[in-house]
């Protein structure tokens, strides 16, 4: 006997003590799959037939399917389940997570069940207790179907049962095998003219009756439509558009769900009481002229519709008034209701009308959700929401979304067919001004298509405190730099980083064209300019005004006036630049004096002093020569320290002596530039420097050719002639831009630095160039700030994808926040 | 790293004997943080001068990881003086410093003319005039200047004491006060530090005008252990009449009372269930929590240490069930809607919007009242008229202040706020008014007067 059961279900058992419940839970289902009352009687009272602690064991039971069937996983509960308000506590938690229940009574004779139950030595009652049992089954068989179960399977006798298979049934609503392409149509409302013009416009070719009426649609490129209800009244041609979809569903080339006005029509063709309003009676006097087998096709038609459809691999949903993720592939009546009305607050408008419960605005959803039923004057995404119904019936226009290209199509409506109750406009359903707490706090787990991240609670709430104390409007904060790792420790003699490590590393990645950039010792600055001005803004790595606007401010209006061409040239109004601003003490200034320049004017001072005391005490002959070498070796260490700060300063006064060296061109108005080459970005940054050569300055570089030897031997010594006149080095970026990745399509860094070596002294101390300490530093981990430095340019990446797409600021802002928040890992700060 | 002693006390090389120092030899001895040397650059009867040099093995130093953390690698141990030069000196020059000596017992006990000399030592040439000058040294301390790109002087200074003292007392003094100069120690500072303190300040500390700057910075700022070492201090020294507390009827300070005008804004609107929105340690919740009209108190605040402090001060784990079920805590940031705010009858912001920068003013507006929207809300914040009242004030009251507002300011602001999101408010001062400047805080308190349906 064949058992079908939905793919997401919760299954009750039902059957006495010794019908062979748990053997069956066994056979047909995954362990962990079934819940059993005698594990969870014995979880919370150390003993499986402690029948006192029924109650406390069915609590748990319930919260833990209720958790299962929140994530979508089938259920199975191994109880007796004979009695009403056993099986009305499984029948709550089905409904809560809107999925079906199921009942399966194993029914065997009551002797074979006390001889079973005598047999095992845990089964102490007596046989009238199973006599009971049996009583109680017998009388639930005919309750089953009234308590809500929606399939009952009762297999009588241990052969049934023995032979039972089970076979799993997808939910109508299951059509995520269904790939399209799609083109999904919005509220129709009887305008068939208009449905005609939009499908050819779409390039559907129709096919006509002998009437000449359009009864079905064909795409030459095998294109499917659906949709999303509201096909009739108000209009002036229900029954044709009927027609069409008809035929076009019944041929399957579309897809099609019901919308509250099919409803009302088929609640009215069954011959139920309905009002007569809202343009229900023109569709029925249009159909007083159709033929009666025609009308009731069209009663079978929308009784047969589906209220929702998955489509896509989960990835695209289509429910007449929209749907919220958790009804997302669940069938119950809330969601049945959901999908056809939406949910209103209780409260009514101005005009009467109920007000709508803003769902789209809390979305939260991957799944892109495409829906109708409330008109708009435009059809607009909201947290990858879509409302297509453009009130063509009113004089709007009709609005079809190519899917998956997200793409637009629409045509005027010919006339206002029917005078709208409110003007059309888009009340309650514009994203809300700025950003939820609920979207960044907490331990939260990112998929951010490069890659997946988890972001502990801790380390959010130290990102919470930066962006809500220090930081720019985030919403204007669109991306942060990721941190970045320094090439392998050398072995070339004398040197803990050199460009031969870096290549090494980088071909080793698969990259074999790299660029090398002179790495500028300033402050890392992002800019984001535009031709307008309005929301321009320079921030820190971490996320802060520069300067203050005394100087954030005219700063950017030289960048501005300086970047007027390429708002032309690349087709945007604004532009964020990746750039470092210079010199280094103009933003870092304290921390040189008291720190860096601290600790050399000590240095300077105590040795000398030192050396002068042992030159006396050698002078009355006492052994000192040893002690003198090293100190004379610190005396020089200090000295090559200091040099190496110092040759980051450099007096400025207010914005006079402040330069910016861009290097990256990040985006533009609906576009991410990761995928541009780096000659493409640093001949933009040239032509930045050539607009106004005092404010910006060139990024010196050196393209080399991973596989030519000649070309790394040009590039080493070009480094060691930087950094020996007091450059901080280098950075080796794979050529091919930003969104560089390896053979495997994963990301590669998007650079390594190779720092110079006198430059790291103020990083690993005056003395790090002795041999045994070299030797201790190339031990150094670069792991974490491998796997750091990655994850932190992959969040950046998918925060430029998004809001190249249009992403709601939410979705911007939790990858820029979660950037924010991998900075608050320990990690070597040398590193 | 270096400091030396000199004595021109014929015969000036008696200083060998009671440093226990051969002069003719260069001694070495192992310390924890390196080797310390002790040398005499110049040995006559006329003058001898002991050198104590530091060698400092930075990577011996590294290993006692917990005072440095960051500038581990990159720091001014191996130079300026400091806890490390003071444990060497102990260690090297312990008898000295106990005012011992076996072959000169009646020059050790005597006031010799030393010199003393550390070429490196952090801090301001005017506080090692304040620490020195008062036990009898004439004090030359010269800054040592930054390189000429940067201008300047560094927060270092050369430092000459010339004064006729006992050589034990001299040691005792560099002992206690190059660390409390330096500001940084090099080990944890438990409790034991207090006897080492005690013990070289004996005699002298006592009477020290700065004693408690150097038992604060001696223990490492850690409070109570100052606390204490200042108590223990008193003991060894009569109280003298001004001291005594004068029977001065006091004042209610300025956070008290706007504590006070808060909790009276809070009552007159009958509020019961009511939000601290940046509660900062909990100033104001001890206060809510006295009171039973508020049923349901939460804190919230940005920073989760200053949460950490409200829990401490609130004694939270250890309030009975009643009144914890009455207060709960919670992370937030003003700038974002936070759905968990919502439908409370009163927010209140305490000296808070004036710690958010003007820009980001609106996203906190609309959170708190448009988002939140509780029936009342309190706005606290300073009236910078008032500021001229402070002497010594430049710039602001408080590092963090993004801004301070006139009353008109404030009054413009708060009827703006009323406006847009449908509120009355009424303004007042708060704290004693002057007649020109007025109240040193302003108060203003919105009630909702119309609902906007969403």
């Amino acid at each position: 006997m064949i058992l079908d059961v939905p793919e997401l279900s919760l299954v009750a058992l039902v059957g006495i003590s010794g019908s062979g419940k748990s053997t069956f839970a066994r056979t047909h289902f995954q362990p962990t799959q079934v819940l059993s009352s005698d594990f969870f009687r014995g979880l919370v009272a150390d003993d499986e037939n402690d029948q006192s602690a029924s109650s406390d064991a069915f609590d748990v039971l319930h919260y833990v399917a209720g958790k299962r069937l929140a994530a979508g996983r089938l259920t199975v509960v191994d109880a007796t389940n004979l009695q009403t308000h056993a099986r009305a506590g499984l029948v709550k938690v089905a409904r809560e997570h809107d999925v079906l229940p199921v009942a399966i009574v194993l029914d065997v004779p009551e002797s074979l069940a006390w001889e079973r139950t005598q047999a095992r030595e845990d089964r102490t009652f007596g046989r009238q207790v199973v006599t009971r049992m049996h009583r109680d089954l017998r009388r639930s068989l005919g309750q089953l179907a009234r308590e809500g179960f929606r399939k009952i399977h009762v297999l009588r006798g241990v052969d049934e049962i023995a032979a039972a298979e089970i076979r799993y049934e997808k939910l109508f609503n299951d059509l995520r095998t269904e790939h399209g392409p799609f083109d999904i149509v919005g509220d129709v409302h009887g305008c068939r003219a208009e449905l005609e013009a939009l499908l050819g416009k779409l390039g559907w070719e129709l096919t006509r009756d002998e009437q000449g009426r359009p009864v079905d649609a064909v795409h030459p490129e095998g294109r499917k439509a659906v949709f999303v209800g509201d096909l009739v009244d108000r209009g002036p041609d229900s029954p044709g558009v009927l027609r069409l979809v008809m035929g076009m569903v019944k041929a399957g080339h579309a897809l099609c769900v019901p919308g509250n006005h099919e409803q009302k029509l088929a609640r009215k063709l069954n011959g139920r009481n309905v009002q007569l309003t809202h343009g229900l009676p023109e569709t029925l006097e249009q159909l007083e002229s159709e033929d009666p087998a025609f009308v009731a096709e069209v009663r079978a038609f929308i009784d047969g519709l589906i209220s929702h459809y998955v489509l896509d691999d989960g990835g695209l949903v289509v429910a007449h008034a929209g749907l919220k993720e958790a009804y997302h592939g669940r069938a119950s009546g809330r969601v049945r209701s959901f999908a056809l009305y939406g949910e209103t607050t209780g409260e009514t408008d101005e005009y009467g009308l109920p007000v709508r419960y803003p769902w789209a605005k809390e979305y939260r959803g991957s799944a892109a959700v495409v829906y109708g039923h409330v008109p708009t004057p435009q059809p607009e995404w909201i947290n990858n929401t879509i409302c297509l119904d453009t009130g063509c019936v009113f004089g709007g226009a009709l609005t079809a979304l190519r899917w998956p290209s997200r793409e637009l199509v629409a045509v005027q409506a010919a006339k206002e067919y029917y005078a709208p109750v409110r003007p059309l406009i888009a009340v309650a359903t514009k994203p809300d001004q700025g950003l939820d707490i609920a979207d960044v706090t907490g331990r939260r787990h990112i998929d951010y298509g490069y890659g997946r991240t988890t972001v502990p609670a801790e380390n959010a709430a130290a990102a919470l405190e930066v962006m809500g104390r220090f930081s720019v409007d985030p919403e204007t904060l669109v991306w942060l730099p990721p941190t970045m790792a320094p090439c392998s420790s050398s072995t070339v003699d004398g040197y803990l980083e050199h460009p031969s490590s870096a290549f090494a590393e980088l071909r080793a990645a698969g990259v074999s064209r790299v660029v090398c950039e002179e790495k500028h010792m300033g402050s890392r600055a992002v800019v984001r300019v535009s031709a307008s001005g309005a929301g321009d803004a320079i921030w820190t790595r971490t996320g802060r005004p520069f300067f203050g606007p005394e100087l954030d401010e005219p700063l950017l209006a030289r960048v501005r006036a300086a970047a007027g061409p390429l708002f032309t040239e690349l087709g945007s109004d604004w532009l964020l630049l990746d750039a470092e601003l210079l010199p280094w003490s103009a933003k870092a200034g304290s921390l040189i004096r008291d720190h860096y320049a601290g600790v050399g004017a000590a240095g300077r001072a105590a040795l000398p002093a030192a050396l002068r005391v042992l030159d006396q005490a050698s002078a009355r002959g006492l052994d000192v020569a040893a002690l003198r070498d090293r100190l004379e070796l610190r005396s020089a260490e200090i000295d090559g320290y200091s040099a190496a700060y110092r040759a980051y300063v450099k007096p400025t006064d207010g914005l006079t002596g402040v330069t910016l060296a861009p290097f990256a061109v990040l985006a533009g108005a609906g576009v991410s530039y990761a995928k541009k080459d780096h000659d493409w970005h640093l001949a933009l940054a040239d032509r930045l420097v050539a607009a106004d050569p005092q404010l910006f300055t060139p990024t010196r570089r050196m393209i080399v050719d991973l596989a030519d030897p000649a070309d790394e031997a040009a590039a080493t010594d070009w480094w060691l002639a930087l950094t020996a006149a007091g450059g901080e080095g280098m950075v080796v970026k794979p050529w091919a831009g930003l969104a560089a990745t390896d053979d495997n399509g994963r990301l590669v860094q998007p650079g390594v630095k190779c720092r110079g070596r006198e430059y790291l002294r103020i990083i690993y101390g005056p003395e790090y160039t002795r041999p045994e300490q070299l030797d201790r530093l190339r031990q150094r981990n670069l792991g974490r700030k491998r796997s750091l430095a990655l994850r932190e340019h992959g969040l950046g990446l998918a925060a430029l994808d998004r809001l190249a797409e249009g992403a709601p600021p939410w979705r911007v802002h939790e990858l820029v926040f979660a950037i924010l928040a991998a900075e608050s890992e320990p990690v070597d700060p040398r590193l | 790293m270096l400091l030396t002693v000199t004595t021109t006390r014929r015969p000036a090389t008696d200083l060998g004997y009671l440093l226990v120092k051969h002069p003719d030899r260069v001694h070495a001895f192992d310390v924890p943080t390196g080797t310390a040397y002790v040398m005499y650059p110049e040995a006559t009867d006329d003058r001898c001068t002991a050198a104590l040099v530091l060698d400092v093995d930075p990577q011996r130093l590294r290993a006692q990881k917990d005072a440095f953390e960051l500038s581990q690698y990159v720091n001014d141990r191996p130079y300026a003086a400091s806890s490390l030069l003071a444990s060497a000196l102990a260690k090297v020059f312990r008898s000295a410093l106990r005012g011992a000596s076996k072959d000169r017992p009646e020059l050790a006990a005597s006031v010799l003319p030393l010199e003393i000399r550390v070429p490196a030592l952090r801090g301001t040439s005017e506080l090692v005039t304040r620490l020195f000058a008062p036990l009898g040294w004439t004090v030359t301390a010269t800054p040592i200047p930054l390189e000429a790109e940067l201008g300047g002087d560094s927060r270092y200074v050369d430092v000459r004491l010339v004064g006729e003292l006992r050589l034990a007392d001299a040691l005792n003094h560099l002992y206690i006060l190059l660390p409390v100069l330096d500001d940084a120690k090099h080990y944890w500072v438990a409790p034991d530090e207090i006897e080492k303190l005690l013990r070289s300040g004996a005699g002298w500390l006592a009477g020290h005008p700065e004693k408690v700057l150097i038992a604060r910075r001696y223990l490492a700022h850690r409070r109570s252990l100052a606390t204490t070492a200042l108590q223990l201090l008193e003991a060894e020294e009569p109280a003298t009449e001004e001291e005594e507390e004068l029977p001065v009827a006091r004042k209610a300070p300025l956070a008290e009372q706007r504590r006070d005008a808060v909790v009276a804004a809070l009552t007159e609107v009958n509020a019961a269930r009511v939000l601290d929105l940046g509660c900062g340690g909990g100033a104001l919740l001890t206060a809510l929590l006295k009171n039973r009209q508020f049923t349901e108190i939460v804190g919230a605040d940005v920073s989760s240490r200053a949460l950490e402090q409200a829990a401490r001060r609130l004694r939270l784990d250890r309030l009975p069930e009643r009144q914890k079920d009455r207060i709960k805590l919670i992370q937030t940031a003003l700038t974002y809607r936070d759905d968990r705010l919502r439908g409370f009858d009163a927010a209140v912001l305490m000296e808070v919007i004036e710690h958010v920068d003007l820009p980001r003013l609106p996203a906190l507006e609309a959170a708190v009242f448009g988002h939140a929207r509780p029936t009342a809300v309190v706005v606290t914040t300073p009236n910078v008229e008032y500021n001229v009242h402070y002497e010594g004030l430049t710039g602001m009251r408080h590092s963090d202040h993004r801004f301070e507002w006139t009353r008109a300011e404030f009054a413009d602001w708060a009827s703006r706020i009323a406006t847009e999101y449908g509120y009355a408010v009424t303004v007042r001062g708060v704290g004693d008014p002057d007649e020109i400047t007025g109240s040193p805080t302003q108060l203003a308190l919105f009630t909702i007067s119309t609902e906007v349906t969403a």
